[in-house]
């Protein structure tokens, strides 16, 4: 596999450097660095439009980006460039999950089920590719009933235990959210990418989103989401990247975020002299960049 | 309608069942005009000609009126009477205990299959029965393997495959190859045809698996087709469009021979009479072992993680890929799987016919395989093998029906109307069933209790 040969800090799990993706003529994506930390919930926000499911296509391989460099920090020490690996080999080799904006589950397939073809290369392996499972043998067994277990751990995790033998389509929404999680959660991922989870929603339902989101990074898999929902964002993220047009505007704890200047210009909008005279203050320096 | 207007609703309803039969007749009479009415022919002197057969024409229109007629005024008010009082009851379909039968089906099922071959010959005698034996059984249980095999591409993966019959064919022609070129025995061959088939299965799939939904289909269409004008243009090996005659028989693991004039007769050696219906016999135990074979192996791999990747990327590729499952190899092996099955339902072809030609491996085959799997369920086992038997057990019932002739003349002859019949079957079914005769899913792992899951959640795959 790719090892990088940049030297990471051992707390960064993954590193975006100068990230650009172009579509024919438009730049969706240009010039974009940060850092996610091991252990933490890191959030990428901004206004619709802005690319941020984008750079969640590019770190989890659905797409290849036109320029840069995705260096991902396993926990034993190895380091994969992302951008390099085929897209099922992210989440097998490189241990990085995701869910979906519009829900993707296996709607025809058992809630159990869906959490079973989560742990495919698991089991595969342990099947020793299906002809050793095919003759009986004990080792394929007790993988089954391991993963079963372990499909059983995220079931309760997820409040969906009494919905196990449903088929996934039958489920509510909110309850679809829950179970897209537990399923990327069951490939056993050291990142986990949650493209808007809360939306469509209810606060009661966001809650328990919260506390499910919050017990995963308490389990030592760091999270990195893109949300649209302040108080899911300012509730649990312990670091935020704000994007608009393609390009970083900032990044910082909430509270720093939250009183950017130039992040709230992004979402509500200002008049054009105010544009102008926040950008004359920035060229003469009485503020400085992603500061208040 | 309301209640209260239940008596003068009769005349309503007559009114609107004569009006409708006329109109259902003029379409009939507009539609078959010249595809009935009128029939081209070439007379002595090669001149095409055209004669009238208004007769036939006036039946056709003639079923189509009364057809319509019956159905608006007797049976659709009946069927809506029926609903009213079962609403008003409140019995739910679904809470009526199943009936002895339909539980124990497939044991049933079985029990008959193993016995089938006998009872025939006691009820129509020895050459009597032989029809029974091979137009019916055997014929209808090849097109079940070929059924189930194409499932696994189809309705597990999800993969639209139009020309699974060259998978039929390699199996068909490495059987008839091998054998008379090197003189392998049938049981040699039959695992071998179907490695070269699973290996054409990946030859094939290996550049075509990237294409999805409808350009799939099309490109299996091709390849099939390939197969078929490979067959008919490399004369100096398959003697093209003339076929291969003289194929090996089977023999009975080596034991017996089926051959009249060897040594190792199993009828002399059993002191039968010499008749062909036991070889006929022998047969169809084979290809029912081949059946319960393919379905062992397709209901044990829906178990294991591979065959559960099949139905999820059926259910949602992209969702499959983020999982980290290799979806191009799983496809492989779904595509190769099949085709293994096709190559075995077709070495056994070439065993039973003793002859194979590119006509048996046209189009024509593939999509009455597609329309045995749509038409019995995608997916369920069960479903498909009842969709054959009514399929394939009607096109050979067809033959059966003389007295068709007296109704629409000597000239009729039924079996010309079995594409009629497919098309007939599949409009009802799509109609009334739209997920085939078995729509739910059976799940292959739970943890309380196993619920069927209903077709209305499972998905046809794009590719």
């Amino acid at each position: 596999m790719a090892t990088g040969t940049t030297t990471m800090a051992k707390d960064t799990i993954l590193k975006v450097e100068h990230l650009s993706m172009k579509f024919g003529g438009l730049m969706a994506i240009n010039d974009f660095s940060f850092e996610a930390k091991r252990g933490e919930i890191t959030a990428l926000i901004g206004p619709n439009g802005a690319g941020k499911t984008t750079v969640f296509n590019c770190i989890t391989g659905f797409y290849k980006p036109t320029m840069g460099m995705l260096t991902l920090n396993r926990s034993n020490g190895k380091e994969f460039l992302l951008e390099r690996l085929r897209d099922f080999e992210i989440n097998k080799v490189a241990g990085v999950s995701r869910t979906f904006q519009n829900i993707r589950l296996f709607s025809g397939l058992t809630v159990l089920e869906n959490l079973l073809v989560a742990q495919h290369n698991v089991l595969m392996k342990a099947s020793g590719f299906t002809i050793l499972g095919l003759l009986g043998l004990p080792t394929y067994k007790n993988a089954a009933k391991a993963a079963i277990e372990k499909a059983e751990y995220w079931l309760e995790k997820a409040d969906l235990t009494d919905r196990a033998d449903d088929p996934a389509g039958d489920l509510s929404y909110g309850a679809q959210r829950r179970l897209e999680i537990a399923r990327a959660m069951c490939t056993g991922p050291e990142l986990l990418c949650l493209d808007e989870p809360a939306a469509g929603l209810n606060p009661k339902e966001s809650l328990t989103l919260n506390a499910l989101l919050r017990g995963i990074r308490d389990e030592g898999t760091s999270l990195l989401l893109i949300e649209h929902d302040m108080s899911v964002v300012m509730e649990i993220s312990d670091h935020v990247v704000v994007l608009e047009y393609g390009q970083k505007i900032s990044d910082g704890t909430p509270d720093h975020v939250k009183n950017d200047p130039k992040v709230i210009a992004a979402y509500l909008g200002v008049e054009d002299d105010e544009v102008e005279e926040i950008e004359e203050k920035l060229d003469k320096g009485i503020i400085e960049e992603g500061t208040v | 309608m309301a209640i209260a207007s239940e008596n003068n609703v009769q005349p309503d309803v007559m009114a609107k069942a004569i009006k409708e039969a006329v109109f259902a007749g003029v379409v009939a009479f507009c539609m078959f005009l010249l595809f009935v009415g009128i029939e081209t022919y070439q007379d002595i002197n090669n001149q095409l000609v055209w004669r009238t057969r208004w007769g036939l024409l006036a039946v056709f229109v003639a079923v189509a009126v009364v057809g319509r007629f019956v159905t608006v005024a007797f049976i659709k008010p009946h069927l809506d009477k029926r609903k009213l009082a079962k609403a008003k009851t409140g019995v739910l379909d679904i809470s009526e205990e199943k009936s002895f039968f339909h539980k124990h089906f497939l044991k049933i099922a079985l029990v008959f299959l193993l016995c089938y071959p006998f009872l025939a010959m006691m009820i129509f005698g020895r050459q009597g029965s032989l029809k029974y034996v091979d137009n019916f059984g055997i014929q209808i249980l090849i097109y079940v393997m070929l059924a189930w095999g194409l499932n696994i591409v189809v309705g597990l993966a999800g993969l639209l495959d139009l020309g699974y019959v060259a998978f039929y064919a390699v199996g068909a022609y490495s059987y008839a190859l091998l054998s008379s070129y090197f003189g392998f025995s049938f049981w040699l061959l039959l695992p071998m045809a179907g490695i070269l088939a699973a290996l054409w299965g990946v030859i094939l799939g290996f550049p075509v698996l990237r294409l999805r939904g409808d350009y799939l289909a099309i490109v299996t269409l091709a390849f099939g087709e390939i197969i078929r004008l490979v067959l008919i243009n490399w004369t100096d090996v398959t003697r093209g469009t003339f076929g291969i005659s003289g194929i090996a028989k089977a023999s009975f693991f080596g034991i017996w021979s089926f051959d009249v004039g060897a040594a190792n007769n199993f009828n002399k050696a059993w002191g039968l009479p010499s008749s062909s219906v036991y070889y006929k016999m022998f047969l169809f135990y084979i290809i029912l072992a081949l059946c319960m074979l393919t379905a062992y192996v397709t209901i044990r791999l829906r178990r294991m993680p591979i065959g559960r990747a099949w139905e999820a990327l059926r259910e949602d590729e992209i969702a499959c890929r983020s999982l980290g499952i290799n979806t191009v190899a799983t496809k492989l092996t779904a595509f190769a799987t099949g085709a293994m099955f096709g190559g075995f339902a077709g070495s056994f072809f070439a065993a039973r016919q003793g002859f194979v030609s590119p006509e048996s491996f046209v189009f024509l085959e593939s999509a009455v395989i597609l329309a045995i799997v749509v038409l019995g369920g995608m997916g369920s086992l069960t479903g498909i093998a009842i969709a054959a038997v009514v399929m394939v057990g009607g096109t050979e019932l067809l033959r059966e029906m003389e007295f068709l002739k007296h109704v629409f003349g000597p000239d009729f002859t039924p079996e010309l109307y079995r594409m009629l019949l497919f098309g007939l079957a599949m409009i009802i079914v799509m109609l009334f069933k739209p997920r085939g005769f078995v729509g739910t899913r059976e799940p292959t792992a739970f943890l309380k209790e196993r619920k069927a899951v209903s077709g209305s959640f499972t998905k046809e795959g794009h590719g």
